[in-house]
């Protein structure tokens, strides 16, 4: 991979992790206020369902993890298992891919779409 | 008398460990353990040192474990059950005993673009450089290094990358690109940046915690990472 | 040769094993997490189904530990971030003790609530 790509990878990691920071602050806040009394599907869907904000907060959840994640992966790849190249690039790339596409299902899901 | 007992690296990278006693003094260094091994129990110990008080870097050897300067480790601070294992160096190739072979960890001095380059002649004045400046204060926080390898051999990312520059050289770099005289900072930037420079660093702190000179090159490499980054995407480099 | 424990062993070098351990378990979890709430394709009775199992005392207490791997890696990360983009301070040798703080102050606020 260039030079280039590798910096901006690192850049990419680094600025989806401050994302992801404020992101996961929200979502820690949220999961402590909502097991209070329990979790039931009925209090999650009242919620998420048809609420534009939640679905873009999480939209951008997903979109955040999918570029953190895989860029993360890849280096583990490489320092341990000392697979580096194209192969190993692929595969991190179909990670985050695979992570976008499942995680946005999950979003649809619980913002009342129907299954794809 | 009270004596140490010494486990000391013989051979190469293969080798193994030969036990000694040494008598234990008061203010005893490793070095001066060392020392004693060689000219007393056997001659044929080969170790590196010069100057016996922390300025030329070449003494610094594997003691407990733990990347150290030999001839200012005292042997109080560091044994255990008067016990003290000293090996090579670790990350470079083991030449014999506890001498290794440093050329890649200065090879990649060279490749971080780790020589001042100038643009004026001795014709000129002097520069004037305010000691309060940001860079001069960025600079003066690395550039005590004396070169000893510690850092080098303390660091996993050259472990797991046997291309990385490296926390020394890579402070270097960093002294260098905030050297206000110097005209090199594109190709520095271009050369420590990628799989091999800056970006690798995870910030064990490894190299920040042995450093014998209190230098923190896990600060300069962080200070060469956000400059490559804003150079990338301003198309410097 | 390669360097063994006893050059590791400094509360840095933790961290650093906590963040990627962290970030490689929770990568596995995603895809998980991911499916039980895509029961809510089946409406909140499909949610509830699956909320069913999480009962489980042992589930439970593995949420917990998913909830304290987040914290870990967030704060730690946070912890990253400031070393990496800001000029080097003495102040950030103890910002190790405040994400290990901050991380334990979330697991316990969860806890209580979960209990």
């Amino acid at each position: 991979m260039s030079r280039r790509s590798e910096v901006l990878l690192w850049g990419a990691q680094r600025i989806s992790a401050m994302v992801l920071a404020v992101c996961v602050i929200v979502h820690l806040m949220t999961m402590i206020y909502a097991v209070r009394s329990g979790l039931s599907g009925s209090e999650i869907l009242g919620r998420t369902q048809g609420n534009i904000g939640w679905f873009a907060f999480y939209a951008v959840f997903i979109a955040a993890v999918s570029v953190h994640a895989p860029i993360g992966l890849r280096t583990i790849l490489a320092e341990t298992f000392n697979w580096r190249g194209r192969g190993a690039d692929v595969f991190a790339a179909v990670v985050g891919l695979s992570l976008a596409m499942w995680g946005l299902r999950a979003v649809m899901a619980v913002f009342g779409g129907s299954p794809a | 008398m009270e004596t140490l007992q010494v486990r000391i690296w013989r051979g190469k990278e293969n080798g193994g460990f030969q036990e000694f006693d040494v008598p234990r003094q008061e203010s005893q260094t490793v070095l001066d353990v060392v020392t004693y091994v060689q000219r007393k129990c056997d001659p044929t110990l080969s170790y590196r040192f010069a100057c016996r008080v922390g300025v030329c870097g070449s003494c610094a050897m594997t003691v407990n474990g733990v990347s150290r300067w030999t001839c200012r480790t005292h042997v109080s601070k560091v044994a255990e059950d008067n016990k003290v294992e000293i090996a090579p160096l670790r990350n470079l190739p083991v030449v014999k005993d506890l001498v290794t072979d440093m050329s890649e960890f200065f090879d990649k001095w060279a490749r971080a673009r780790g020589s001042f380059q100038g643009s004026t002649t001795r014709k000129d004045g002097f520069a004037q450089v305010s000691p309060e400046s940001k860079e001069r204060k960025r600079v003066d926080a690395g550039i005590e290094c004396i070169g000893c390898g510690v850092c080098y051999s303390a660091c996993d990312v050259v472990t797991w990358n046997k291309d990385y520059l490296g926390p020394a050289a890579l402070n270097r770099a960093w002294t260098l690109v905030n050297d206000v005289r110097d005209t090199g900072r594109a190709e520095r930037l271009a050369a420590v940046a990628g799989d091999a420079g800056c970006l690798a660093c995870h910030t064990h702190l490894n190299c920040t915690e042995r450093c014998p000179k209190g230098l923190s090159p896990t600060a300069g490499i962080a200070g060469l990472k956000r400059a490559v980054l804003a150079a990338t995407l301003s198309g410097e480099i | 040769m390669k360097n063994d424990y006893r050059a590791r062993n400094h509360p840095a070098y933790w961290a650093f094993i906590v963040h990627r351990v962290s970030g490689l378990l929770l990568t596995f979890f995603l895809p998980l997490h991911f499916w039980a709430l895509g029961q809510a394709f089946h409406g909140a009775a499909g949610l509830d189904r699956f909320l069913e199992w999480t009962h489980n005392p042992l589930v439970k207490f593995a949420e917990t530990g998913l909830v304290l791997l987040l914290a870990a890696h967030m704060a730690g990360g946070v912890r990253l971030l400031l070393i990496e983009f800001l000029d080097w301070r003495e102040w950030q040798k103890t910002l190790l003790a405040v994400a290990a703080g901050v991380s334990l102050v979330v697991v316990l606020a969860f806890l209580l609530n979960l209990v």
